[in-house]
């Protein structure tokens, strides 16, 4: 790969991290978006002096939809990847009661994400180059009792993906589905999570940069997700319903 | 949850957090009995508290780099072999390294490690410009040399007992190439290891390799290997165009515990095609690139799996240079008239060094890997005994079995310690589960 320059959004998370550490190690220059993106500056200074990029902060708020235009124009350039690893699941209760919460779960995964990709779609199409990546959720593949508000956003961003692959594949401009499946991150520090199907956020770094580097479609980061979910997704509504998965 | 060292011995039931920031670090420190951890390679209890084990894992970046002075500015929780990872291609090198890359900066100083160049260099103290450091009045402190010299002074092997430390700035050794040139000699016995150390005191590292298994005339019968940086006019031509390139190594992984006589066998077998290979041709001079020479068992990434399922201890002390030659005399017929198996032992010469803590003294350090069961337990107590009889002491950071009494009569220096960590309130907020065991 040559060297290019690697958008991340919602760059504080760890899996943000661990994708600048990966793509700056492949030689890539990076753009962290976050809020308080002057938090970042211990990473910044970490990354140019692990790998001898360049390392540049950028105020963004994914639910701050009107701004989007702007804050494209605001970066140095137009980068040839972006990836978008904003999530919030939230919690399941508290959506089920509260409106509110539930919307807060639904923007922050779906509407938020979906219009910033839809924006850079649309320069990168001008363009006639890049590469978007969304990192959605096997949540997305089905909707279950104990977290469906997080996975219908999910699911919405699965699609919208889906479709932009669609409309983009003739003009050279390519869209990645990224399915984590379980990782070691700040969401999940206090879940007890099976380690067989948990991924560190290293582990998924090293999966989106490779699906970057040989334009793939859809990744599963541990391959045994794909299994689980042909199985939940083909389990008959009539049984799924009654399930406690 | 379940936490150990290196040896996998003791393992004890203890809490552990892993903050993300400071304002977290501090609430954490503040609930008391602290202790901070970083890559869990101490071999025994020293970064272990069974109330509140602080996992400085999300503290490990590097801040700057002043290439005037080839000085590293970096968060504790740094790796060691992240810092060669990012320097050594530009020409820098740890001025001082322990046996393995996989410590963080935090342990490096709060053990002040030594390696093979202490009898030239001193131990890690000397690279050390400044350190950060949370203590108990929940303030970020800067130390220095000039700066709270005494908190410095302390907290540089003082096994993190004076606070978290959060960041510090190390001086790196420019190198022009990443090869070692290495020259191994045949020792037939003890006294002619010391001669060789002796004679060789100019050389920047050097090291032996003992056979415990040996008696009478042969006691102590080694390999010493010194080694030079290569410099890039003394290496040949080929190497030239790619003096400073890390080449990726593969790495092993060992799938199971191993019954436990399996490495000590295999060890021996091991040193003594070597040591009558290299007999024969007297000296044997060669090439060996870094990672082979500092860190030859980071390449096998679990090894501490070897020693099965009950763990190992290593046992470290240091026995000062006027009892050297008697010291180890005591100490090597005691191991190999134990009847325990054979295993090796290296052996190091230390140079001087004046320190509030810190383990090394002008004189022999001898290590040795054992596994932990009610024999080599007594061995270990025995050992002890002739260390304090030749006025030794022991390395806390291998340490994983030593009684009080046994550190409290090694250690005259343990009783200012625990009054400057009394003074300073320091004691309410840090221990670790060694700490307690040997009243510091």
């Amino acid at each position: 790969m040559n060297k290019e320059t690697v958008l991340l959004m919602g760059a504080r998370s760890d899996i943000a991290l661990a994708l600048a550490h990966r793509f700056a190690k492949g030689g890539n220059d990076i753009q962290l978006a976050a809020r308080n993106s002057n938090g970042l500056i211990e990473d910044k200074l970490d990354i140019e002096l692990r790998y001898g990029v360049n390392v540049t902060l950028h105020e963004f708020d994914v639910l701050d939809t009107t701004v989007n235009e702007l804050f494209i124009n605001s970066l140095p350039m137009i980068p040839d990847v972006a990836v978008c690893v904003i999530g919030h699941m939230g919690e399941q209760k508290e959506s089920e009661r509260d409106v509110q919460i539930a919307a807060l779960v639904m923007r922050s995964n779906y509407e938020g994400p979906a219009a910033i990709l839809a924006a850079l779609a649309n320069r990168f199409e001008e363009r006639g180059s890049g590469t978007l990546v969304g990192i959605s959720s096997v949540a997305g593949e089905r909707g279950r009792a104990t977290n469906y508000v997080y996975g219908s956003a999910k699911a919405g961003l699965t699609a919208f993906l889906s479709g932009l692959r669609n409309r983009l594949s003739k003009k050279s401009v390519h869209v990645i589905t990224v399915l984590p499946g379980f990782v070691y991150t700040k969401m999940t520090e206090n879940m007890e999570l099976p380690v067989k199907l948990t991924a560190q956020p290293s582990e998924v770094a090293n999966s989106v940069f490779r699906a970057v580097q040989k334009k793939r479609n859809i990744v599963y980061v541990k391959p045994i997700w794909q299994l689980i979910m042909i199985i939940i997704r083909n389990i008959p509504e009539t049984i799924f319903k009654r399930t406690n998965i | 949850m379940n936490l150990s060292g290196w040896g996998r011995y003791p393992r004890i039931d203890a809490k552990l957090s892993a903050p993300r920031d400071l304002a977290t670090l501090r609430a954490n420190v503040h609930k008391g009995n602290a202790i901070a951890r970083g890559n869990g390679r101490a071999y025994g209890d020293s970064a272990v508290s069974t109330q509140n084990t602080i996992h400085m894992k999300h503290f490990n970046r590097m801040l700057g780099f002043d290439t005037q002075l080839g000085q590293l500015v970096a968060e504790s929780g740094v790796l060691l072999a992240d810092i060669i990872d990012a320097f050594l291609p530009r020409g820098w090198f740890p001025y001082v390294t322990p046996g393995t890359k996989f410590v963080t900066l935090g342990g490096l100083i709060a053990a002040d490690v030594h390696g093979k160049n202490h009898h030239k260099d001193g131990s890690f103290a000397k690279c050390v410009d400044w350190i950060e450091l949370l203590t108990c009045e929940g303030d970020f402190k800067r130390c220095s040399a000039n700066e709270n010299t005494e908190l410095f002074e302390w907290t540089v092997g003082g096994m993190g007992l004076t606070g978290v430390i959060i960041r510090a700035a190390i001086r790196l050794r420019p190198v022009s190439s990443t090869w070692i040139e290495q020259r191994t000699m045949v020792a037939e016995n003890i006294s002619h290891a010391i001669e060789i150390f002796e004679k060789f005191q100019d050389t920047t590292y050097s090291v032996a390799w003992i056979d415990c298994l040996q008696h009478g005339n042969a006691m102590g019968r080694s390999l010493v290997m010194l080694g030079e940086h290569a410099k890039a006019e003394n290496l040949p031509s080929e190497y030239h165009s790619e003096l400073l390139k890390i080449r990726p190594k593969r790495k092993l992984r060992i799938p199971l515990q191993f019954p436990n006589w399996v490495l000590n066998n295999f060890s021996v077998r091991v040193f003594n095609a070597l040591y009558y290979s290299v007999g024969k041709r007297q000296s044997a001079q060669k090439l060996i690139d870094w990672d082979s020479y500092f860190y030859p068992l980071d390449t096998i990434l679990d090894w501490n799996k070897i020693y099965g399922r009950r763990g190992f201890a290593q046992y470290q002390c240091v026995i000062p240079i006027q009892m050297a030659d008697e010291g180890l005399r005591a100490l090597l017929s005691t191991i190999s008239g134990a009847g325990i198996g054979s295993f090796l032992a290296v052996l190091k010469r230390f140079g001087t060094q004046e320190s509030k803590f810190s383990f090394p003294m002008e004189g022999y350090t001898l290590a040795l890997d054992l596994p932990v069961n009610t024999k080599t337990l007594a061995l270990m107590e025995q050992l002890d005994t002739i260390t304090l009889q030749y006025g030794g002491r022991f390395y806390l950071a291998k340490d994983s079995r030593m009684s009080r009494f046994t550190f409290q009569s090694s250690e005259p220096r343990a009783t200012a310690y625990s009054q400057y960590r009394s003074e300073q309130g320091l004691n309410e907020l840090y221990c670790s589960t060694q700490s307690e065991r040997l009243g510091i």
